[in-house]
């Protein structure tokens, strides 16, 4: 069904990255790339090698949030250290740099929906609305304003060239594929992003970036969701949202009380932690949590496997229009560690739309993002709701 | 070859302050010492004593060297460590930061302090008596000039010393110590296009001034710690290029600005001239573009070649709206509409052109 896009480009440590295998105007020196840098390692790359490749490349990293409150500190105003790295690696390359300040949209647009989403007993991916407002909204309007021809970030997928327009594929290396947080993205966006290292691997990028001599070469790799660098996403909810925790009871599946716990947001469908309730027989699993009633839902794992579930606010990149009645088959990521697995896709109203899967899975969690995919081709996604 | 339009952030050196601060730094003395070397390198310092206190209309013995505009303001404050403290709502950071017990006076629409809100809370005998009042000669972000005169006389009526920020207004307007009468003048070498990293207290009585730092007693006492002598060298230097100059220098820029800004006017009618009607600095421009974010317009004219700020950015790069703007009654999202157009002493014409070409596609894109 997808059109025979050209997958044999290079990737290597020594990729030359040339004008047509960055889908950019060959009149270089004239052509404006504004360049999302993250202070990372992935982003400065992006820059150097587009630098190299001679583009007028312009750096711009966002102000998220307070650096003091993800240390748990009072409000601060000093500049991280992932800033600082990227004023660094652009004065290192010469290319103009900005910290742009987006901190009032990500509050609203990621933290409280990940608050929110957390405290509706959902499993949230921030990472996926920052990408679809902060990132591809608002950095890609600047990079507008700027008068560039393109925004590139570091991100691992590929983007393909076509006569249809450009499509999304994931990343060469599975292992660093990043499609799955990308599946919002319309295809005026795509059009407009470039992801130079799609088709290298993270060793390569690092080597690539020891040749460039960036200090940021051997920087470990950012774990997480960046404004939960801990991973205890509870203390972030609570200071999100101070009244949300509440206490509520374990319930098993077959409806026998099995105990307390002291706030939903604890609990993630799929987790066995602080299900320790001692005495039990079997090992138990997070089924559901009820956000209505503060019930946290337990039971073995058999009775998480799930064949089917429906999507909101889905985004369909493919060529021919989702199907209502004979379903569209593809293959589908339920979360972002997740091997593909077949699936037959069927639109409903307003943007929704149900997934039946050939043979159910473990752990489909309400909150998350379903990726659909035509082998490596990312054909977009939705986010799956309750029931 | 850029254009630099933010003199208000730092002025370019002048030429007479590098070979100042070059032929100072060739000087191997310390001030302190007794040997001839140590008396060459005092002779520089006191020379550039001289010569900043004849721009400031103060006595040379009147001024304490420091290392900025921040720390002579934190020094000034020291002596009113816990006391009350009433200070305008658009002084710089470094003012409300060295007494964050100051209560703040508010100003007008029009960027002046307002007289009848600081008349009526000294005259308020329910609450304890401020034992200094801190307003600016100028501010740094509007260039309005502060009614200082009436701001003096009624402190002085209510027993109140006067700490007066000339940081900015400094070469850009007459400053006299002696003709304002207040008790501390805040001034820094860099605005005036000498080195960073030199200033001065200028205290009506210096010896009674509590130090914060006292190391060896340099500075009679005052600001302990070996003088930075290539720095007062280069702030001398610049002192006595600045009193050369006259105003007629001060003449020339007002009029570069007043057509930079009729001409901004004419490309964008709706933009908005902050302290536009209020007496200024004929140096400084702040214009808000409605429509158009700060950061944009700063990115924008920077990629082109020019440097203009937006408020006051912190060093992290998140812009806080300006206060300034803030307190003359701008809301977050128009204060966050302007930057700030600051010329100076080697600022042409052809800069001026420059800017208003690099301007008219923001302009163009105003939605006022």
């Amino acid at each position: 069904m997808s059109l025979a896009p050209d997958l044999t480009a290079p990737g290597s440590a020594d990729t030359v990255f040339t004008a047509s295998l960055l889908d950019l105007p060959e009149d270089t020196a004239n052509t404006r790339v504004v360049v999302a840098m993250s202070g990372g390692v992935d982003s400065s790359v992006t820059a150097a090698v587009l630098k190299e490749a001679g583009y007028d490349v312009v750096g711009l990293t966002m102000q998220l949030y307070d650096a003091g409150f993800t240390v748990g500190r009072g409000k601060t105003c000093c500049a991280g250290q992932d800033i600082y790295d990227a004023r660094r690696t652009a004065d290192h390359l010469g290319i103009p740099h900005y910290v742009v300040d987006y901190e009032s949209t990500f509050l609203k647009d990621v933290m409280d929906a990940f608050a929110d989403s957390y405290i509706a007993g959902e499993t949230p991916v921030p990472c996926v609305l920052c990408n679809q407002t902060v990132k591809f909204r608002d950095l890609v309007q600047a990079a507008r304003d700027l008068g560039a021809a393109a925004l590139a970030t570091g991100h691992y997928v590929r983007r393909v060239a076509t006569p249809g327009g450009a499509q999304l594929w994931r990343g060469a290396d599975h292992n660093r594929d990043q499609s799955y947080f990308l599946f919002t993205t319309t295809q005026d966006q795509i059009d407009f992003l470039r992801f130079p290292l799609g088709h290298l691997t993270k060793d390569e990028t690092r080597a690539i970036a020891r040749r460039h001599g960036l200090a940021v070469s051997d920087k470990p790799d950012s774990q997480d969701i960046c404004f939960v660098p801990d991973g205890d996403y509870a203390r972030v909810v609570r200071e999100l949202r101070p009244d949300a925790a509440g206490p509520g009871e374990i319930v098993h599946v077959d409806g026998r009380v099995l105990g307390q716990h002291d706030g939903i947001i604890h609990y993630t469908v799929g987790q066995r932690r602080g299900l320790d309730l001692g005495g039990l027989p079997e090992r138990l699993y997070v089924i559901a949590v009820d956000p209505a009633t503060r019930r946290v839902i337990a039971g073995p794992r058999s009775a998480l496997g799930r064949d089917r579930f429906r999507l909101r606010a889905v985004n369909w990149l493919g060529h021919r229009p989702l199907s209502e009645d004979d379903g569209t088959r593809i293959t589908v990521k339920v979360r972002n560690s997740f091997r593909p697995a077949a699936a037959t896709v069927f639109a409903g109203p307003d943007r929704t739309a149900e997934v039946i899967l050939d043979a159910s899975v473990d752990g489909v969690a309400p909150g998350q993002a379903c990726v659909f995919y035509d082998g490596d081709h990312m054909l977009g996604g939705g986010w799956i709701i309750r029931g | 070859m850029g254009h630099y339009l933010d003199y208000n952030a730092t002025a370019p050196a002048r030429p007479d302050a590098v070979a100042a601060v070059t032929a100072a730094l060739s000087v191997p003395g310390n001030p302190s010492s007794v040997h001839a070397a140590g008396r060459t390198a005092r002779a520089l310092m006191e020379d550039s004593r001289d010569r900043v206190a004849a721009l400031t209309g103060a006595s040379p013995r009147q001024v304490i060297f420091t290392s900025g505009g921040t720390e002579a303001m934190a020094l000034a404050l020291n002596g009113f460590s816990g006391r009350p403290v009433l200070m305008s709502a658009i002084e710089h950071p470094c003012a409300p930061a060295a007494a964050p017990q100051a209560e703040r006076c508010p100003v007008r629409p029009d960027g002046l302090l307002d007289l009848d809100a600081l008349a009526a809370r000294l005259a308020d005998s329910t609450r304890p008596p401020p034992a200094a009042v801190v307003v600016m000669l100028a501010n740094n972000e509007t260039g309005v000039i502060q009614p200082l005169t009436e701001v003096v006389a009624l402190a002085k009526a209510h027993g109140c010393a006067v700490i007066c920020d000339a940081v900015q207004a400094l070469g850009k307007m007459p400053v006299s110590f002696t003709a304002l009468d207040v008790d501390f003048l805040v001034v820094s070498g860099h605005k005036i296009g000498g080195p960073q990293g030199i200033g001065a207290l200028i205290a009506r009585i210096a010896e009674q001034v509590p130090p914060l730092m006292t190391g060896g007693g340099q500075e009679r006492g005052k600001r302990g710690g070996t003088q930075n002598l290539p720095g007062i060298a280069g702030f001398g230097a610049a002192a006595a290029a600045v009193m050369a100059q006259g105003p007629a220098e001060q003449i020339r820029l007002a009029r570069l600005r007043d057509r930079m800004e009729a001409e901004v006017r004419t490309m964008a009618p709706a933009a908005v001239i902050w302290g536009e009607n209020s007496p200024r600095l004929p140096n400084t421009s702040c214009i808000g573009l409605p429509g158009v974010a700060q950061q944009r317009q700063v990115m924008t004219l920077d990629l082109a070649g020019i440097a203009v700020s937006a408020g006051s950015a912190c060093s992290s790069g998140k812009l806080e709206p300006s206060p300034v703007l803030k307190a003359m009654g701008a809301s977050d999202a128009t204060a966050r509409e302007a930057i700030r157009i600051s010329l100076g002493w080697a600022t042409t014409e052809a800069d001026v052109d420059a800017f208003l070409r690099a301007y008219a596609p923001l302009a163009a894109a105003c939605t006022g």
